[in-house]
């Protein structure tokens, strides 16, 4: 590794927390310009948490348990629902996706359906309870109408992160020059893969980028999807057709022929995976 | 609400994504599954019950509220929490107030400790390399790491040269790298 050795003592202390003012500025400053240097600092982390985990053993007590568990209680949380507030493209009429246009309108109307049979069931069980039909249709739909606005956000939120008019613009450490980057977020079960990469050169004539998944198995790359990013190098794939079942260990994007067979990598690979 | 299978073998990451769809079940699931981990840690550095069950409150009600903040791809899981729980301890033996989120921090092991038997045959490994470490640069690490101490308050407790200090830490930690390619 060329890591630069001026600064490799100064590294190990700086991922314990313990280098001192003067020298720590000097180590930031070199760090913002340094990946060599800033995934040394990851080992090193990673190296420090081992002397962590030889402190296992200790068990908290089943107090802590509970009051962790009623602190939770005390905060649920509805799916997906974690912007303060929806973020807003500045663009024009959106085009609705595959999303807006089925999943959660599809997800609104099963809740609806759901909550309407409830209150019907309710209607017809018992003639003591019609007292209380009222209220309780009144708090039926105060938790629909909770619902709706919680998914409207949701949608807004995903909505925005697919739109291809949306603005995107990627920040780095001041004076360095966007590198080429990637985020693939996948899940096995459902087959799930949303990709976003930013940054990446423009395409050279009949030529394609194309996102390569990694078996975990070790077995041979799988094809999961051809691409052209934008003016800008933004590109984003959602839920290209994957074989199922399939546990990932990295992905990567290699630039290939536009034309021709797209099953094997042949081009060069423009991004892949810390994870490799 | 989805149960999550509380079984041993599902994935962190199963786990985690049942917590962004707001399981409270899968919460509990990893909290059983990491709490001592993180108890532990805190109360190595804090020696304190109290304390340490506060931390331990504090960073698990944080992986509630924004469970994307754990990034498979760039650690697992308890090392991360390990760190944190480190962190956190440490601002509290310190009594400042947090200097990181959770999110902030990164930890790269290599390999990948996924399973319980991997993790254990690790910690043996890691164990006998701090035993085998001569005194004082074992010393100095913990020095650092369970107690929060600079390179120049280390030096000045063991009357060592700051080189001598910064030389020992550094090769300490990459000894219990290298034990662990080994």
């Amino acid at each position: 590794m060329n890591l630069h050795e001026q600064f490799a003592d100064d590294l190990a202390l700086y991922s314990l927390g313990s280098l001192e003012d003067a020298e720590r500025q000097a180590l930031e400053k070199h760090l913002a310009g340094c990946p060599t240097c800033r995934r040394e600092l990851e080992l090193l982390r990673g190296d420090s948490s081992l002397l962590a985990l030889t402190t296992t053993g200790a068990k908290p007590p089943a107090r802590a348990r509970q009051r962790f568990l009623a602190a939770v209680a005390a905060e649920p949380r509805m799916p997906l629902v974690t912007a303060p507030t929806p973020i807003r493209s500045v663009s024009a009429p959106r085009r609705p996706s595959w999303w807006t246009s089925f999943g959660w309108p599809a997800l609104r109307w099963a809740s609806a359906a759901a909550l309407v049979v409830i209150v019907i069931r309710l209607l017809r069980q018992n003639s003591e309870l019609e007292g209380n039909l009222a209220s309780l249709r009144t708090q039926f739909q105060a938790q629909l109408n909770d619902q709706g606005s919680k998914l409207e956000q949701a949608n807004e939120v995903v909505a925005t992160l697919l739109d291809p008019e949306a603005t995107k613009i990627e920040l780095v450490a001041a004076g360095n020059k966007p590198q080429p980057r990637g985020k693939a977020i996948y899940q096995r079960r459902n087959r799930n893969l949303i990709f976003f990469a930013s940054n990446l050169p423009p395409l050279p004539a009949e030529k394609i980028y194309e996102l390569w998944l990694f078996p975990a198995s070790g077995g041979a790359p799988i094809a999961a999807g051809l691409f052209k990013p934008d003016a800008r190098g933004s590109a984003t794939l959602v839920n290209p057709p994957l074989p199922g079942g399939i546990a990932a260990k990295n992905f990567a994007v290699t630039l290939e022929p536009e034309s021709g067979s797209h099953e094997a990598p042949r081009g060069t690979p423009v991004i892949v995976g810390v994870g490799e | 609400m989805p149960n999550v299978d509380s079984n041993a073998t599902t994935s962190d990451l199963v786990l985690v994504a049942a917590v962004r769809s707001g399981d409270q079940g899968a919460m509990a699931a990893l909290y059983d599954r990491y709490s001592s981990i993180v108890y532990s840690v805190a109360l190595r550095v804090l020696q304190d019950t109290g304390a340490a069950e506060d931390v331990l409150q504090d960073i698990f009600m944080q992986l509630w509220r924004n469970p994307g903040a754990f990034d498979a791809s760039r650690g697992n899981m308890a090392s991360w929490l390990a760190v944190i729980a480190r962190h956190r301890s440490i601002d509290a033996l310190r009594r400042r107030r947090p200097e990181n989120d959770i999110e902030d921090v990164i930890v790269s092991i290599e390999p990948d400790l996924a399973s319980e038997a991997d993790h254990s045959r690790a910690m043996v490994k890691v164990r006998g390399a701090l035993e085998t470490m001569p005194p004082p640069q074992r010393s100095a690490l913990e020095m650092a790491y369970f107690e929060g101490l600079t390179h120049s308050e280390i030096a000045e407790k063991t009357g060592e040269p700051l080189g001598t200090i910064k030389t020992r830490i550094r090769s300490g930690l990459l000894s219990l790298r290298k034990v662990l390619a080994a």
